[in-house]
Protein backbone atom coordinates (compact mmCIF):
# COMPACT_ATOMS: atom_id res chain seq x y z
CA UNK A 1 0.00 0.00 0.00
CA UNK A 2 1.19 3.32 -0.96
CA UNK A 3 1.60 6.15 1.78
CA UNK A 4 0.80 9.77 0.98
CA UNK A 5 0.05 12.93 2.49
CA UNK A 6 -3.05 12.60 4.65
CA UNK A 7 -5.00 15.41 3.22
CA UNK A 8 -4.17 13.93 -0.11
CA UNK A 9 -5.41 10.21 1.16
CA UNK A 10 -8.79 12.00 2.17
CA UNK A 11 -9.40 13.50 -1.37
CA UNK A 12 -8.58 9.42 -2.56
CA UNK A 13 -10.84 8.61 -0.37
CA UNK A 14 -13.23 10.17 -1.78
CA UNK A 15 -12.88 8.77 -5.30
CA UNK A 16 -14.88 5.21 -6.07
CA UNK A 17 -12.38 2.46 -7.85
CA UNK A 18 -12.14 2.54 -11.40
CA UNK A 19 -13.63 6.20 -12.14
CA UNK A 20 -12.07 8.66 -14.36
CA UNK A 21 -9.97 11.47 -12.40
CA UNK A 22 -8.32 14.67 -13.94
CA UNK A 23 -6.51 16.26 -11.00
CA UNK A 24 -5.75 19.78 -11.32
CA UNK A 25 -2.56 20.76 -10.38
CA UNK A 26 -1.32 17.19 -9.66
CA UNK A 27 2.27 18.48 -8.47
CA UNK A 28 4.77 15.69 -8.97
CA UNK A 29 1.48 13.19 -9.30
CA UNK A 30 1.77 11.44 -5.85
CA UNK A 31 -1.99 11.59 -5.77
CA UNK A 32 -2.37 10.17 -8.98
CA UNK A 33 -0.11 7.54 -8.87
CA UNK A 34 -1.95 6.45 -5.38
CA UNK A 35 -5.50 6.58 -7.63
CA UNK A 36 -4.05 4.72 -10.55
CA UNK A 37 -2.35 1.97 -8.64
CA UNK A 38 -4.69 1.65 -4.99
CA UNK A 39 -8.12 2.48 -7.16
CA UNK A 40 -7.16 1.75 -10.50
CA UNK A 41 -8.71 5.04 -12.21
CA UNK A 42 -8.57 6.14 -15.55
CA UNK A 43 -6.18 9.29 -14.28
CA UNK A 44 -5.14 12.46 -16.20
CA UNK A 45 -3.39 15.37 -14.90
CA UNK A 46 -2.22 18.93 -15.10
CA UNK A 47 -0.02 20.90 -13.86
CA UNK A 48 2.01 23.77 -14.20
CA UNK A 49 5.26 23.47 -13.41
CA UNK A 50 7.29 21.96 -16.00
CA UNK A 51 9.42 20.24 -13.51
CA UNK A 52 6.31 18.55 -11.99
CA UNK A 53 4.73 17.31 -15.87
CA UNK A 54 8.35 16.05 -16.57
CA UNK A 55 8.32 14.80 -13.27
CA UNK A 56 4.89 12.96 -13.84
CA UNK A 57 4.92 11.75 -17.18
CA UNK A 58 8.55 10.55 -16.20
CA UNK A 59 6.58 8.04 -14.22
CA UNK A 60 4.38 6.91 -16.45
CA UNK A 61 1.46 9.27 -15.29
CA UNK A 62 -0.83 10.95 -18.23
CA UNK A 63 -0.30 14.33 -17.23
CA UNK A 64 0.24 17.50 -19.52
CA UNK A 65 1.62 21.07 -18.68
CA UNK A 66 -1.24 23.96 -18.67
CA UNK A 67 -3.23 25.83 -15.91
CA UNK A 68 -6.35 25.83 -14.29
CA UNK A 69 -7.25 29.43 -15.53
CA UNK A 70 -6.90 28.72 -19.22
CA UNK A 71 -6.97 24.83 -20.28
CA UNK A 72 -9.66 23.75 -18.38
CA UNK A 73 -11.70 25.47 -21.20
CA UNK A 74 -10.76 22.74 -23.93
CA UNK A 75 -12.40 19.65 -22.07
CA UNK A 76 -15.65 18.37 -22.69
CA UNK A 77 -18.62 18.84 -20.64
CA UNK A 78 -18.67 15.30 -17.91
CA UNK A 79 -15.67 13.64 -19.27
CA UNK A 80 -14.63 12.54 -16.07
CA UNK A 81 -16.54 11.70 -12.84
CA UNK A 82 -14.15 13.46 -10.87
CA UNK A 83 -12.16 16.73 -11.12
CA UNK A 84 -9.52 17.28 -8.38
CA UNK A 85 -8.28 20.67 -7.46
CA UNK A 86 -5.84 20.40 -4.07
CA UNK A 87 -4.63 23.32 -2.51
CA UNK A 88 -4.76 25.58 -6.06
CA UNK A 89 -8.03 27.26 -6.07
CA UNK A 90 -6.21 30.26 -3.75
CA UNK A 91 -3.70 30.43 -6.26
CA UNK A 92 -6.17 30.93 -9.36
CA UNK A 93 -6.74 34.17 -11.44
CA UNK A 94 -10.74 33.40 -11.17
CA UNK A 95 -11.71 31.13 -8.69
CA UNK A 96 -15.37 31.41 -9.67
CA UNK A 97 -15.28 30.34 -12.80
CA UNK A 98 -12.11 27.10 -12.56
CA UNK A 99 -15.07 26.50 -10.02
CA UNK A 100 -17.49 25.97 -12.51
CA UNK A 101 -15.21 24.39 -15.08
CA UNK A 102 -14.49 21.85 -12.48
CA UNK A 103 -18.40 21.00 -12.15
CA UNK A 104 -18.56 21.02 -15.95
CA UNK A 105 -16.20 18.85 -17.10
CA UNK A 106 -16.51 16.32 -13.95
CA UNK A 107 -19.56 15.08 -12.38
CA UNK A 108 -18.06 15.39 -9.22
CA UNK A 109 -15.46 18.05 -7.97
CA UNK A 110 -13.37 17.40 -5.04
CA UNK A 111 -11.49 20.81 -3.66
CA UNK A 112 -9.50 21.42 -1.07
CA UNK A 113 -7.53 25.18 0.16
CA UNK A 114 -6.54 26.44 3.70
CA UNK A 115 -9.39 28.32 5.32
CA UNK A 116 -8.71 31.94 5.70
CA UNK A 117 -11.14 31.68 8.39
CA UNK A 118 -8.56 29.86 10.71
CA UNK A 119 -8.37 31.18 13.99
CA UNK A 120 -4.10 31.72 13.89
CA UNK A 121 -4.66 33.66 10.38
CA UNK A 122 -7.60 35.66 12.72
CA UNK A 123 -5.26 35.70 15.30
CA UNK A 124 -2.23 36.89 13.05
CA UNK A 125 -4.48 39.83 11.26
CA UNK A 126 -6.38 41.13 14.37
CA UNK A 127 -3.10 40.73 16.93
CA UNK A 128 -0.28 41.67 15.15
CA UNK A 129 -1.81 43.51 12.22
CA UNK A 130 0.41 41.44 9.96
CA UNK A 131 -0.49 39.20 6.97
CA UNK A 132 -0.68 35.93 8.60
CA UNK A 133 2.28 33.13 7.78
CA UNK A 134 1.23 29.55 8.87
CA UNK A 135 3.03 26.36 8.13
CA UNK A 136 0.32 25.83 5.33
CA UNK A 137 0.89 29.34 4.01
CA UNK A 138 4.53 30.40 4.54
CA UNK A 139 5.18 32.98 1.91
CA UNK A 140 5.32 36.60 2.26
CA UNK A 141 2.68 38.79 1.23
CA UNK A 142 4.75 40.21 -1.61
CA UNK A 143 5.71 37.14 -3.42
CA UNK A 144 3.19 34.76 -2.25
CA UNK A 145 1.30 32.81 -5.44
CA UNK A 146 -1.63 32.87 -3.66
CA UNK A 147 -3.40 35.60 -4.39
CA UNK A 148 -7.62 34.91 -3.59
CA UNK A 149 -8.01 33.37 -0.30
CA UNK A 150 -11.29 32.48 1.32
CA UNK A 151 -12.34 31.22 4.02
CA UNK A 152 -14.80 27.92 4.59
CA UNK A 153 -17.72 30.11 4.96
CA UNK A 154 -17.19 31.93 1.56
CA UNK A 155 -16.42 28.84 -0.02
CA UNK A 156 -19.95 27.40 1.14
CA UNK A 157 -21.65 31.01 -0.15
CA UNK A 158 -20.38 30.82 -3.32
CA UNK A 159 -21.15 27.06 -3.92
CA UNK A 160 -24.65 28.19 -3.22
CA UNK A 161 -24.92 31.05 -5.47
CA UNK A 162 -23.32 28.65 -8.35
CA UNK A 163 -26.32 25.80 -7.57
CA UNK A 164 -23.46 23.57 -5.94
CA UNK A 165 -24.72 21.19 -3.42
CA UNK A 166 -21.93 19.64 -1.10
CA UNK A 167 -21.74 15.90 -0.67
CA UNK A 168 -19.28 16.03 2.23
CA UNK A 169 -17.22 18.41 3.74
CA UNK A 170 -14.26 18.13 6.24
CA UNK A 171 -12.32 20.40 7.60
CA UNK A 172 -8.10 19.66 9.09
CA UNK A 173 -6.51 20.79 12.09
CA UNK A 174 -3.13 21.77 11.77
CA UNK A 175 -1.70 19.05 12.86
CA UNK A 176 -3.92 17.05 10.05
CA UNK A 177 -4.83 14.59 12.20
CA UNK A 178 -8.37 15.68 13.28
CA UNK A 179 -11.36 16.18 11.28
CA UNK A 180 -14.74 18.18 11.88
CA UNK A 181 -17.15 17.14 9.69
CA UNK A 182 -20.94 16.32 10.20
CA UNK A 183 -22.41 18.21 13.08
CA UNK A 184 -19.39 19.29 13.99
CA UNK A 185 -18.84 21.73 10.61
CA UNK A 186 -19.94 24.18 11.97
CA UNK A 187 -16.36 24.92 14.30
CA UNK A 188 -14.97 24.72 10.95
CA UNK A 189 -14.28 28.06 9.59
CA UNK A 190 -12.52 28.59 12.97
CA UNK A 191 -10.63 25.72 13.90
CA UNK A 192 -9.88 24.26 10.31
CA UNK A 193 -6.72 25.41 8.97
CA UNK A 194 -7.95 23.94 5.49
CA UNK A 195 -10.97 22.46 4.09
CA UNK A 196 -12.02 19.70 2.07
CA UNK A 197 -15.58 19.59 -0.14
CA UNK A 198 -17.33 16.81 -2.20
CA UNK A 199 -19.11 18.88 -4.91
CA UNK A 200 -21.66 17.96 -7.24
CA UNK A 201 -23.90 20.25 -9.67
CA UNK A 202 -27.38 20.84 -8.84
CA UNK A 203 -29.01 18.90 -11.53
CA UNK A 204 -32.00 21.20 -11.23
CA UNK B 1 33.36 13.62 -51.51
CA UNK B 2 30.98 14.33 -54.10
CA UNK B 3 30.33 11.06 -56.34
CA UNK B 4 29.60 12.08 -60.63
CA UNK B 5 25.70 12.03 -60.84
CA UNK B 6 25.21 8.68 -62.73
CA UNK B 7 27.49 6.66 -60.37
CA UNK B 8 26.03 8.23 -57.42
CA UNK B 9 22.93 6.89 -58.68
CA UNK B 10 24.43 3.56 -59.37
CA UNK B 11 25.42 3.72 -56.07
CA UNK B 12 21.69 4.28 -53.79
CA UNK B 13 19.92 1.93 -56.60
CA UNK B 14 22.87 -0.80 -55.13
CA UNK B 15 22.66 0.18 -51.85
CA UNK B 16 19.11 0.49 -51.16
CA UNK B 17 18.72 -3.60 -52.97
CA UNK B 18 21.01 -4.38 -50.02
CA UNK B 19 18.42 -3.23 -47.51
CA UNK B 20 14.63 -5.19 -47.08
CA UNK B 21 11.98 -3.91 -49.05
CA UNK B 22 8.40 -5.37 -49.85
CA UNK B 23 6.60 -5.04 -52.88
CA UNK B 24 2.81 -3.55 -52.26
CA UNK B 25 -0.17 -2.73 -54.07
CA UNK B 26 0.02 -5.80 -56.27
CA UNK B 27 -3.76 -6.91 -55.29
CA UNK B 28 -5.09 -3.45 -54.85
CA UNK B 29 -3.24 -0.15 -55.71
CA UNK B 30 -2.41 2.41 -53.35
CA UNK B 31 -5.12 5.14 -53.90
CA UNK B 32 -3.09 8.51 -53.97
CA UNK B 33 -4.72 11.74 -52.25
CA UNK B 34 -4.36 13.46 -55.70
CA UNK B 35 -6.21 10.59 -57.46
CA UNK B 36 -3.57 8.62 -59.02
CA UNK B 37 -3.34 4.89 -58.04
CA UNK B 38 0.57 3.66 -57.35
CA UNK B 39 0.44 -0.49 -58.21
CA UNK B 40 3.40 -2.45 -57.32
CA UNK B 41 5.63 -0.45 -55.72
CA UNK B 42 8.32 -0.87 -53.40
CA UNK B 43 8.57 0.24 -49.68
CA UNK B 44 12.69 -0.38 -48.00
CA UNK B 45 12.57 -0.70 -44.63
CA UNK B 46 14.29 -1.90 -41.76
CA UNK B 47 13.43 -3.66 -38.54
CA UNK B 48 15.38 -4.41 -35.19
CA UNK B 49 14.62 -6.59 -32.59
CA UNK B 50 12.02 -9.03 -33.05
CA UNK B 51 8.12 -9.66 -32.89
CA UNK B 52 6.67 -11.58 -29.78
CA UNK B 53 3.95 -14.26 -30.00
CA UNK B 54 1.34 -11.79 -29.76
CA UNK B 55 2.02 -9.46 -31.98
CA UNK B 56 1.85 -7.01 -29.45
CA UNK B 57 5.87 -5.33 -29.37
CA UNK B 58 5.59 -3.77 -32.81
CA UNK B 59 7.02 0.29 -32.72
CA UNK B 60 6.84 2.12 -35.91
CA UNK B 61 9.20 4.72 -36.06
CA UNK B 62 8.73 7.62 -38.61
CA UNK B 63 11.73 9.41 -39.91
CA UNK B 64 12.10 13.20 -40.86
CA UNK B 65 12.74 15.00 -43.89
CA UNK B 66 16.06 13.65 -44.19
CA UNK B 67 15.91 10.65 -42.42
CA UNK B 68 15.49 7.41 -43.77
CA UNK B 69 15.12 3.89 -42.75
CA UNK B 70 18.58 2.82 -41.28
CA UNK B 71 17.81 4.04 -37.66
CA UNK B 72 20.62 2.07 -35.62
CA UNK B 73 23.68 0.61 -36.61
CA UNK B 74 25.90 1.46 -39.34
CA UNK B 75 24.31 3.20 -42.52
CA UNK B 76 24.86 1.08 -45.67
CA UNK B 77 25.79 4.52 -47.64
CA UNK B 78 27.14 6.53 -45.51
CA UNK B 79 29.14 4.76 -42.93
CA UNK B 80 27.81 6.59 -40.41
CA UNK B 81 25.98 5.70 -37.53
CA UNK B 82 22.01 5.69 -37.38
CA UNK B 83 20.13 8.76 -36.98
CA UNK B 84 18.49 7.57 -33.62
CA UNK B 85 21.16 5.36 -32.49
CA UNK B 86 21.33 7.19 -29.26
CA UNK B 87 17.86 5.88 -28.56
CA UNK B 88 16.86 2.77 -30.40
CA UNK B 89 19.32 -0.25 -29.47
CA UNK B 90 19.80 -3.50 -26.99
CA UNK B 91 19.02 -1.91 -23.54
CA UNK B 92 18.59 1.53 -24.39
CA UNK B 93 15.46 3.53 -24.35
CA UNK B 94 13.81 1.80 -26.94
CA UNK B 95 15.08 -1.28 -26.31
CA UNK B 96 15.23 -3.61 -29.28
CA UNK B 97 15.34 -6.71 -26.82
CA UNK B 98 11.51 -5.76 -25.75
CA UNK B 99 10.69 -4.02 -28.80
CA UNK B 100 10.41 -4.68 -32.73
CA UNK B 101 11.08 -1.51 -34.78
CA UNK B 102 10.32 -0.85 -37.65
CA UNK B 103 11.30 1.88 -40.02
CA UNK B 104 10.44 2.58 -43.39
CA UNK B 105 11.71 5.13 -45.50
CA UNK B 106 8.83 7.08 -46.99
CA UNK B 107 7.06 6.97 -49.75
CA UNK B 108 8.80 9.51 -52.71
CA UNK B 109 11.58 9.15 -50.14
CA UNK B 110 15.59 7.79 -52.24
CA UNK B 111 16.50 5.00 -50.36
CA UNK B 112 15.17 2.62 -51.83
CA UNK B 113 11.48 3.24 -51.62
CA UNK B 114 9.55 4.36 -54.80
CA UNK B 115 10.15 8.03 -55.47
CA UNK B 116 11.13 9.97 -58.30
CA UNK B 117 14.53 8.73 -58.85
CA UNK B 118 13.28 5.28 -59.54
CA UNK B 119 11.97 3.62 -62.75
CA UNK B 120 7.87 4.00 -63.65
CA UNK B 121 7.10 0.88 -64.80
CA UNK B 122 4.36 2.37 -67.39
CA UNK B 123 6.98 3.92 -69.51
CA UNK B 124 10.10 2.06 -68.17
CA UNK B 125 11.96 5.66 -67.71
CA UNK B 126 12.81 7.76 -64.93
CA UNK B 127 9.61 8.61 -62.75
CA UNK B 128 10.78 12.76 -62.20
CA UNK B 129 8.24 15.35 -61.87
CA UNK B 130 5.78 13.03 -63.79
CA UNK B 131 6.05 11.32 -60.50
CA UNK B 132 2.67 11.43 -58.30
CA UNK B 133 2.80 14.59 -55.92
CA UNK B 134 2.59 12.33 -52.22
CA UNK B 135 1.55 13.59 -49.20
CA UNK B 136 1.34 12.46 -45.72
CA UNK B 137 -1.44 10.93 -45.30
CA UNK B 138 -0.29 8.83 -48.68
CA UNK B 139 2.74 8.09 -46.92
CA UNK B 140 1.13 6.59 -43.61
CA UNK B 141 -1.23 4.59 -46.26
CA UNK B 142 1.86 2.72 -47.68
CA UNK B 143 2.77 2.10 -44.10
CA UNK B 144 -0.37 0.22 -43.14
CA UNK B 145 -0.37 -1.50 -46.14
CA UNK B 146 3.75 -2.95 -45.18
CA UNK B 147 2.17 -3.95 -41.62
CA UNK B 148 -0.38 -5.62 -43.73
CA UNK B 149 2.26 -7.20 -45.17
CA UNK B 150 4.08 -8.31 -42.31
CA UNK B 151 0.41 -9.50 -40.94
CA UNK B 152 0.71 -6.55 -37.69
CA UNK B 153 -2.29 -5.82 -36.63
CA UNK B 154 -2.07 -3.41 -34.14
CA UNK B 155 1.53 -1.24 -33.36
CA UNK B 156 2.43 -1.04 -29.97
CA UNK B 157 3.53 2.42 -30.76
CA UNK B 158 4.00 4.69 -33.67
CA UNK B 159 6.85 7.88 -32.73
CA UNK B 160 8.81 9.82 -34.78
CA UNK B 161 10.38 13.61 -34.58
CA UNK B 162 9.40 16.30 -36.94
CA UNK B 163 7.81 15.39 -40.05
CA UNK B 164 8.03 11.84 -38.27
CA UNK B 165 5.69 13.23 -35.85
CA UNK B 166 3.02 14.38 -38.92
CA UNK B 167 3.45 10.83 -39.65
CA UNK B 168 2.35 9.96 -36.00
CA UNK B 169 -0.51 11.91 -35.85
CA UNK B 170 -1.72 11.32 -39.46
CA UNK B 171 -1.64 7.26 -38.16
CA UNK B 172 -3.64 8.20 -34.83
CA UNK B 173 -6.76 10.33 -37.17
CA UNK B 174 -6.30 7.71 -39.98
CA UNK B 175 -6.03 4.56 -38.18
CA UNK B 176 -6.58 5.21 -34.16
CA UNK B 177 -7.63 1.21 -33.90
CA UNK B 178 -4.23 0.27 -34.92
CA UNK B 179 -2.24 2.13 -32.25
CA UNK B 180 -1.84 1.46 -28.65
CA UNK B 181 0.36 4.76 -28.28
CA UNK B 182 1.51 7.76 -30.50
CA UNK B 183 4.40 10.02 -29.76
CA UNK B 184 4.54 13.15 -32.03
CA UNK B 185 8.02 14.84 -30.82
CA UNK B 186 8.67 18.13 -32.41
CA UNK B 187 6.11 18.62 -34.56
CA UNK B 188 2.69 20.19 -35.62
CA UNK B 189 -0.84 19.31 -37.25
CA UNK B 190 0.02 21.66 -39.97
CA UNK B 191 2.65 23.44 -42.10
CA UNK B 192 2.63 27.22 -41.00
CA UNK B 193 3.32 30.29 -43.41
CA UNK B 194 6.68 30.33 -42.06
CA UNK B 195 7.30 26.12 -42.63
CA UNK B 196 5.94 26.70 -46.14
CA UNK B 197 8.58 29.65 -46.54
CA UNK B 198 11.62 27.93 -45.61
CA UNK B 199 10.67 24.59 -47.73
CA UNK B 200 9.84 27.27 -50.70
CA UNK B 201 13.42 28.37 -50.40
CA UNK B 202 14.81 24.97 -50.40
CA UNK B 203 12.39 24.27 -53.76
CA UNK B 204 13.54 27.71 -55.61
CA UNK B 205 17.37 26.78 -54.70
CA UNK B 206 17.19 23.53 -56.73
CA UNK B 207 14.83 24.35 -59.54
CA UNK B 208 17.29 27.79 -59.72
CA UNK B 209 20.41 25.11 -60.62
CA UNK B 210 20.70 24.87 -64.14
CA UNK B 211 21.57 21.18 -63.78
CA UNK B 212 18.07 20.45 -62.45
CA UNK B 213 16.89 20.38 -65.99
CA UNK B 214 13.64 20.53 -64.90
CA UNK B 215 13.91 17.49 -62.47
CA UNK B 216 15.09 15.78 -65.89
CA UNK B 217 18.88 15.36 -64.42
CA UNK B 218 19.30 11.85 -64.37
CA UNK B 219 19.09 11.48 -67.78
CA UNK B 220 20.71 14.50 -68.72
CA UNK B 221 23.57 12.66 -66.77
CA UNK B 222 23.31 16.02 -64.22
CA UNK B 223 22.84 16.52 -60.12
CA UNK B 224 21.55 19.71 -59.66
CA UNK B 225 23.99 19.50 -56.39
CA UNK B 226 24.50 23.09 -55.61
CA UNK B 227 20.83 23.55 -55.76
CA UNK B 228 19.98 21.22 -53.28
CA UNK B 229 22.74 21.79 -50.66
CA UNK B 230 21.72 25.72 -50.78
CA UNK B 231 18.39 23.98 -49.65
CA UNK B 232 20.01 21.89 -46.97
CA UNK B 233 21.67 24.93 -45.83
CA UNK B 234 19.05 27.04 -45.17
CA UNK B 235 17.02 24.15 -43.77
CA UNK B 236 19.72 22.99 -41.39
CA UNK B 237 19.51 26.78 -40.45
CA UNK B 238 16.06 25.98 -38.77
CA UNK B 239 17.25 23.07 -36.92
CA UNK B 240 19.27 25.08 -34.65
CA UNK B 241 18.84 27.40 -32.23
CA UNK B 242 19.98 30.69 -32.42
CA UNK B 243 21.84 30.18 -29.13
CA UNK B 244 23.48 26.77 -30.31
CA UNK B 245 24.48 28.07 -33.57
CA UNK B 246 26.29 31.16 -31.42
CA UNK B 247 27.91 28.64 -28.78
CA UNK B 248 29.25 26.20 -31.29
CA UNK B 249 30.77 29.20 -33.78
CA UNK B 250 30.33 32.47 -32.53
CA UNK B 251 32.18 34.70 -35.01
CA UNK B 252 35.31 32.23 -35.06
CA UNK B 253 37.12 32.16 -38.09
CA UNK B 254 37.65 29.07 -40.35
CA UNK B 255 41.60 27.75 -40.37
CA UNK B 256 42.46 31.74 -40.46
CA UNK B 257 44.04 34.58 -38.23
CA UNK B 258 41.77 36.78 -40.34
CA UNK B 259 39.19 37.80 -42.74
CA UNK B 260 40.18 37.46 -46.04
CA UNK B 261 38.75 40.43 -47.84
CA UNK B 262 36.96 38.31 -49.99
CA UNK B 263 33.92 35.69 -49.98
CA UNK B 264 35.83 32.54 -49.16
CA UNK B 265 34.43 30.10 -46.23
CA UNK B 266 36.10 33.02 -43.57
CA UNK B 267 33.87 32.07 -40.70
CA UNK B 268 33.55 28.10 -39.47
CA UNK B 269 29.45 28.72 -39.32
CA UNK B 270 30.12 28.98 -43.12
CA UNK B 271 32.50 26.29 -43.74
CA UNK B 272 30.17 24.22 -41.17
CA UNK B 273 27.12 24.70 -43.29
CA UNK B 274 28.63 24.12 -46.82
CA UNK B 275 29.90 20.72 -44.97
CA UNK B 276 26.74 19.67 -44.45
CA UNK B 277 25.49 20.55 -48.17
CA UNK B 278 28.17 18.73 -49.38
CA UNK B 279 27.77 15.62 -47.57
CA UNK B 280 23.59 15.71 -48.11
CA UNK B 281 24.29 15.28 -51.59
CA UNK B 282 25.87 12.54 -51.54
CA UNK B 283 22.87 10.69 -50.17
CA UNK B 284 19.79 12.57 -51.06
CA UNK B 285 18.20 13.04 -54.02
CA UNK B 286 16.93 16.58 -55.39
CA UNK B 287 13.38 15.74 -56.83
CA UNK B 288 12.91 13.56 -53.10
CA UNK B 289 13.40 16.85 -51.68
CA UNK B 290 11.09 18.66 -53.66
CA UNK B 291 8.26 16.27 -53.34
CA UNK B 292 8.53 15.51 -49.36
CA UNK B 293 8.81 19.25 -48.67
CA UNK B 294 5.70 19.25 -50.50
CA UNK B 295 3.89 16.65 -48.45
CA UNK B 296 5.13 18.63 -45.69
CA UNK B 297 3.47 22.19 -46.71
CA UNK B 298 0.57 20.20 -47.94
CA UNK B 299 -0.19 18.81 -44.27
CA UNK B 300 -3.24 20.14 -42.43
CA UNK B 301 -4.87 17.70 -40.17
CA UNK B 302 -7.85 20.12 -39.45
CA UNK B 303 -8.74 20.92 -43.31
CA UNK B 304 -10.50 17.89 -43.46
CA UNK B 305 -12.67 17.98 -40.58
CA UNK B 306 -13.45 21.90 -41.16
CA UNK B 307 -10.47 23.20 -39.66
CA UNK B 308 -11.51 21.57 -36.01
CA UNK B 309 -8.29 19.75 -35.33
CA UNK B 310 -10.34 17.98 -32.08
CA UNK B 311 -12.64 16.28 -34.46
CA UNK B 312 -9.44 14.12 -36.02
CA UNK B 313 -9.66 12.30 -32.61
CA UNK B 314 -12.85 12.28 -31.60
CA UNK B 315 -13.31 8.68 -29.36
CA UNK B 316 -10.04 8.21 -30.06
CA UNK B 317 -8.57 5.46 -27.26
CA UNK B 318 -5.07 5.67 -28.36
CA UNK B 319 -2.73 6.93 -25.68
CA UNK B 320 -0.63 10.03 -26.85
CA UNK B 321 3.08 11.41 -25.10
CA UNK B 322 3.20 15.22 -27.05
CA UNK B 323 6.68 16.48 -26.76
CA UNK B 324 8.21 19.61 -27.48
CA UNK B 325 11.49 21.37 -27.02
CA UNK B 326 12.05 25.07 -25.53
CA UNK B 327 14.02 26.32 -28.54
CA UNK B 328 12.67 24.77 -31.39
CA UNK B 329 11.36 27.81 -33.53
CA UNK B 330 10.78 25.51 -36.33
CA UNK B 331 7.74 23.49 -34.98
CA UNK B 332 7.84 25.68 -31.36
CA UNK B 333 5.87 24.73 -28.88
CA UNK B 334 2.51 26.66 -29.51
CA UNK B 335 1.90 23.98 -32.25
CA UNK B 336 2.26 21.35 -29.89
CA UNK B 337 -0.07 22.87 -27.56
CA UNK B 338 -2.54 22.83 -30.41
CA UNK B 339 -2.78 19.16 -30.44
CA UNK B 340 -2.99 18.70 -26.91
CA UNK B 341 -5.95 21.55 -26.50
CA UNK B 342 -7.56 19.11 -29.53
CA UNK B 343 -6.92 15.61 -27.66
CA UNK B 344 -8.31 17.61 -24.78
CA UNK B 345 -10.98 18.40 -26.21
CA UNK B 346 -12.11 14.93 -27.02
CA UNK B 347 -10.96 13.84 -23.71
CA UNK B 348 -8.24 11.56 -24.77
CA UNK B 349 -5.53 10.15 -22.75
CA UNK B 350 -2.55 12.70 -23.46
CA UNK B 351 0.93 13.40 -21.87
CA UNK B 352 2.23 16.91 -22.82
CA UNK B 353 6.14 18.01 -22.17
CA UNK B 354 7.68 20.99 -22.88
CA UNK B 355 11.45 19.71 -22.80
CA UNK B 356 14.25 22.36 -21.97
CA UNK B 357 17.22 22.64 -24.22
CA UNK B 358 19.36 24.93 -26.12
CA UNK B 359 19.38 22.58 -29.14
CA UNK B 360 16.57 23.73 -31.28
CA UNK B 361 14.37 21.67 -33.24
CA UNK B 362 17.43 18.80 -33.90
CA UNK B 363 16.86 18.33 -29.75
CA UNK B 364 15.03 15.14 -30.46
CA UNK B 365 18.31 13.40 -32.11
CA UNK B 366 20.63 14.43 -29.76
CA UNK B 367 21.79 13.76 -26.46
CA UNK B 368 18.67 14.68 -24.36
CA UNK B 369 18.79 13.02 -20.60
CA UNK B 370 15.10 14.78 -20.15
CA UNK B 371 13.50 14.02 -22.89
CA UNK B 372 14.62 10.07 -22.68
CA UNK B 373 13.40 10.19 -19.54
CA UNK B 374 9.80 11.86 -20.00
CA UNK B 375 10.11 9.32 -23.26
CA UNK B 376 11.23 5.87 -21.35
CA UNK B 377 8.64 7.46 -18.31
CA UNK B 378 5.54 7.05 -20.80
CA UNK B 379 6.53 3.64 -22.79
CA UNK B 380 7.35 1.91 -19.46
CA UNK B 381 3.79 3.49 -18.16
CA UNK B 382 1.81 2.14 -21.45
CA UNK B 383 3.70 -1.14 -21.63
CA UNK B 384 2.26 -1.76 -17.97
CA UNK B 385 -1.19 -0.47 -19.30
CA UNK B 386 -1.29 -2.24 -22.14
CA UNK B 387 -0.15 -5.47 -20.84
CA UNK B 388 2.74 -5.96 -22.74
CA UNK B 389 4.64 -8.18 -20.39
CA UNK B 390 5.69 -11.45 -22.20
CA UNK B 391 8.12 -9.21 -23.94
CA UNK B 392 10.72 -12.27 -25.35
CA UNK B 393 10.98 -12.68 -28.21
CA UNK B 394 9.07 -15.42 -30.35
CA UNK B 395 12.50 -17.19 -31.13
Amino acid sequence: MRVIRLDLQLIADMVEPGSRVLDVGCGDGSLLDYLLHEKNVDGRGIELSMDGVNACVSQGLSVIQGDADTDLFDYPDHAFDYVILSQTLQATMAPREVLENLLRIGKRAIVSFPNFGYWRVRASLTMLGRMPRTKSLPHEWYNTPNIHFCTIRDFVRLCGNLGISIEKNLALKHTGSDMFTGPGFCFANLMGEHAMFLLKRNTS
Amino acid sequence: MILPPTEMAELLVTESDAGTHAVLGTATPLRLECGVDLANFQLAYQTYGELNTEKSNAILVCHALSGDQYIAGTHPLTGKLGWWELVVGPGKLLDTEKYFMICTNILGGCMGTVGPKEINPNTNKIWGLDFPVITIRDMVNAQAMLLDHLEIEKLFCAIGGSMGGMQVLEWAATYPERLCTAVPIATAAHHSAQNIAFDEVGRQAIMADPDWYGGNYQEEGTNPHRGLAIARMVAHITYLSELSLQRKFGRRLQDRTAITFGFDADFQVESYLRHQGSTFVDRFDANSYLYITRAMDYFDLAERHDGVLAEAFRDIETRFCVISFSSDWLYPTVESRHIVHALNSVAANVSFAEIESDNGHDAFLLKEPGFWRVLAGFMDGAAEHFGLTNLTPSK
